[in-house]
């Protein structure tokens, strides 16, 4: 019903069509990796769940579970809301019609597809957020050419002068992630017909370009993308626009520029020259200040309208997943400090600072789209069940919570059992006396994580009755009080 | 600035090449000059590249995600070098495509764990963790020692490795697969082997002297780790990057 040659109305002309199809995709790939995620973290704290198989192993899995959240999840979410952001704030159909925007949807679902099924039989560069073969690199690129092709095109088509601040988020993001997996992918296969290649570089420039890539992933994948999101949703959600143009201008810019440099940051101590850790270091504490810009203009578009946050669970997501976006953009530049980054390093705080990172920001935002974006996109009056997106909220919010609380614990208590010594200058603990100790913050990481998982799954049942059209009797009784009192 | 700032946001292809050169200016600046300053890599004796079945068995560490859980990166503190041995240098992986630092210690650092233990611990710890160190969250990899080594490519994974820097000789491309062989303990004459790939260590690793596993070259690349560089002979600051 909705294509580029429609002319009946501009409403009509949106591809929605597409957009339903990447949030299906997002809710799915979200369930699958959080769920792998709660699988692989109760294998740490019982190994036994490793079935001694070697498709089981955490070994393997574990890159299932990263690529599935980040790519799949975060990626569909990004590439959907994109599609969505573009022709709203261009009034454009999407160029290239639903051909190409159906190419980008299947072609990315297959790349998901051929990554994970690389995993689990042992098909990896070990590049850390990179794990794909040379085959599936090359097929994300034809895809991801094709994507920008897509985005780029509807934005020339726009019937608006300027240029909305949401898609210079996007397309930070997708010319950015472009750069950086090309250049991070480059290897020799041994040989057309086999899997296995052999990284360009070697040894410390090897581990630079690696750790260039990774960061910038977290920057311009799960950074400035998102922001991309809270650009265009938070305003839209409380009816107000953006706080400061100016500030949007600012943080645009300088997020961008100094986000590049902290990759470094991930090698303190190592043989990468000191040089090179101190230059990470400086410009990773920098990145302090266009990070909180950020939030602030996201949390300062709702002056006037706080209020809403007591009765709108939806906008509840994306506003705490600003909170947590400055929490762990504050906490990144502390442990980005070199004589911080000797504790810290090699430990579960940084898998803590991950998760703050990514379940309370790249997760809530994301959320708060979902359950924005249903009701538009199936044209359904609102959600299935405000009840149950509240429940959703807490489950998650304490799931995050005892999450980073415990692999704070874990990591700081780990870092401090390594460097401790005994009255007579002996090591105090062997190595597996610091395994053993992390055993129960690994047992309650999991609990955590299983409860982030189940309001994943609460979300999913909202979802799909508001797609069938349900209202909860709750829900309908709760909003004719609501207009009553209005 | 808004006034010129209006320029950029209303042509979406200047604001892509703007974009790009901006982010391009860190990793430039960061990156490049790893190639274009000598002393990045320290000028140490003994780094060679690695011998046939260590590069399988590297492989194998590879596949099954090793890395995630163990560091190959010893930094330079007191705790740490006496914990794991001498502080790594760049020198030392220096042939690594690609690098193997690791970014978590679920499990200790493997930078030197060459030599610490009798290839029957590697069998028994790699076959069941917690038989021997029960405290041990690590998975059991018992079916590497069933799994029969398939080396027919082996030359071109070298070849491979050549096209990307490593300097594997016509010699070494040629003798890959026998060198694989008596690494592995099929032969008793490891002259030419030693000649190629000095203090490589060669026997036969997981106890089964019938055939070549993926545990025999998973054990010989663990064993190898961090032998290479003889550090006596070096102090502080001749390791100065």
């Amino acid at each position: 019903m909705s294509s580029a040659s429609s002319t009946s109305g501009a409403a009509d002309a949106y591809n929605d069509e597409i957009i339903r199809k990447f949030v299906v995709a997002t809710v799915f790939w979200g369930v699958v990796g959080f769920g792998a995620g709660v699988f692989i973290a109760f294998q740490l704290a019982f190994p036994a769940l490793n079935l001694d198989l070697e498709w089981f192993s955490f070994g393997r899995l574990r890159p299932v579970h990263t690529s599935a959240v980040i790519f799949a999840f975060g990626g569909n979410a990004l590439i959907g809301t994109s599609f969505y952001v573009a022709q709203r704030t261009c009034r454009a159909s999407l160029f290239g019609g639903n051909g190409l925007a159906s190419f980008v949807f299947w072609g990315y679902q297959l790349f998901i597809v051929m990554a994970a099924v690389g995993y689990v039989l042992g098909i990896t560069q070990s590049r850390e957020y990179a794990e794909p073969e040379w085959y599936v690199d090359i097929w994300i690129t034809i895809v991801w050419v094709a994507y920008l092709l897509v985005f780029v095109g509807t934005i020339m088509k726009r019937k608006e002068p300027h240029i909305y601040v949401a898609n210079w988020f996007y397309l930070a993001f997708i010319v950015t992630v472009a750069l950086l997996h090309i250049v991070n992918n480059l290897a020799v296969p041994v040989s057309f017909t086999g899997a296995k290649s052999y990284s360009l570089f070697a040894g410390v420039r090897d581990a630079l370009t690696q750790w260039w890539y990774a960061h910038n992933a977290v920057g311009f994948f799960l950074t400035a993308g998102f922001l991309g999101m809270m650009y265009y949703f938070i305003p839209k959600r409380v009816n107000r626009p953006i706080y400061s143009y100016r500030l949007s201008i600012i943080h645009f810019w300088s997020l961008i520029f100094l986000y590049i440099w902290a990759g470094p940051h991930h090698l303190h101590y190592t043989s990468l020259p000191d040089w090179a850790q101190t230059l990470g270091m400086v410009f990773s504490i920098m990145l302090w200040m266009p990070s909180w810009g950020g939030m602030i203009n996201g949390l300062m578009t709702l002056s006037g309208a706080w209020d809403k946050l007591r009765t709108d669970p939806v906008l509840r997501f994306m506003v705490t997943g600003v909170g947590f976006y400055g929490m762990s953009t504050f906490e990144g530049p502390v442990m980005s400090i070199k004589s911080v980054n000797a504790l810290s390093h090699y430990t579960d705080w940084t898998i803590g600072h991950v998760h703050s990172g990514t379940l309370g920001w790249v997760g809530f935002i994301t959320f708060g789209v979902l359950y924005f974006l249903v009701p538009v996109l199936w044209k359904r009056k609102d959600i299935y069940s405000q009840r149950l997106i509240s429940y959703h909220f807490w489950i998650s919010t304490i799931g995050i919570v005892l999450y980073i609380v415990s692999m704070w614990v874990s990591g700081i208590m780990q870092g401090l059992m390594w460097r401790a010594y005994d009255s007579f200058g002996f090591l105090q603990y062997s190595f597996a006396e610091t395994v053993d100790a992390m055993h129960p913050f690994y047992v309650i990481r999991g609990l955590g994580g299983f409860l982030f998982f189940f309001g994943s799954l609460i979300m999913a049942y909202n979802l799909w009755r508001t797609c069938r059209g349900d209202i909860e009797p709750e829900t309908v009784s709760s909003r004719q009080s609501a207009t009553a009192q209005a | 600035m808004l006034i010129k700032h209006e320029k950029i946001e209303t042509n979406v292809i200047l604001m892509l090449v703007l974009t790009l050169l901006t982010v391009s200016i860190g990793g430039l600046v960061e990156i490049v000059p790893l190639y274009t300053i000598e002393t990045t890599i320290e000028e140490v004796d003994g780094v060679r590249p690695y011998s046939p079945l260590e590069l399988v068995g590297r492989n194998v560490y590879i596949r099954e995600g090793c890395y995630l859980c163990h560091s190959q990166q010893i930094r330079p503190f007191r705790d740490e070098v006496e914990r794991y041995g001498h502080y790594s240098i760049a020198a030392e992986s220096m042939y690594d495509h690609p690098f193997q630092w690791g970014s978590k210690r679920t499990g200790p650092d493997l930078a030197r764990v060459g030599g610490k233990y009798s290839n029957e611990w590697h069998v028994a710890h790699l076959s069941d963790p917690r038989s021997v160190v029960p405290e041990s969250i690590m998975p059991g990899y018992s079916f590497l020692a069933n799994q029969e080594l398939d080396v027919s490519d082996i030359s071109a994974h070298l070849e491979t490795n050549r096209i990307v820097g490593v300097p594997y000789s016509d010699e070494m491309i040629a003798q890959a697969a026998a060198d694989l062989a008596a690494q592995a303990g099929a032969d008793e004459d490891t002259d030419g082997l030693l000649a190629r790939y000095p203090k490589a260590v060669s026997g036969d690793f997981d106890g089964d002297a019938g055939r070549i596993t993926e545990m025999d070259a998973l054990i010989s690349y663990l064993q190898m780790l961090g032998t290479l560089v003889d550090f006596s002979r070096y102090d502080h600051d001749d390791l100065q990057q």
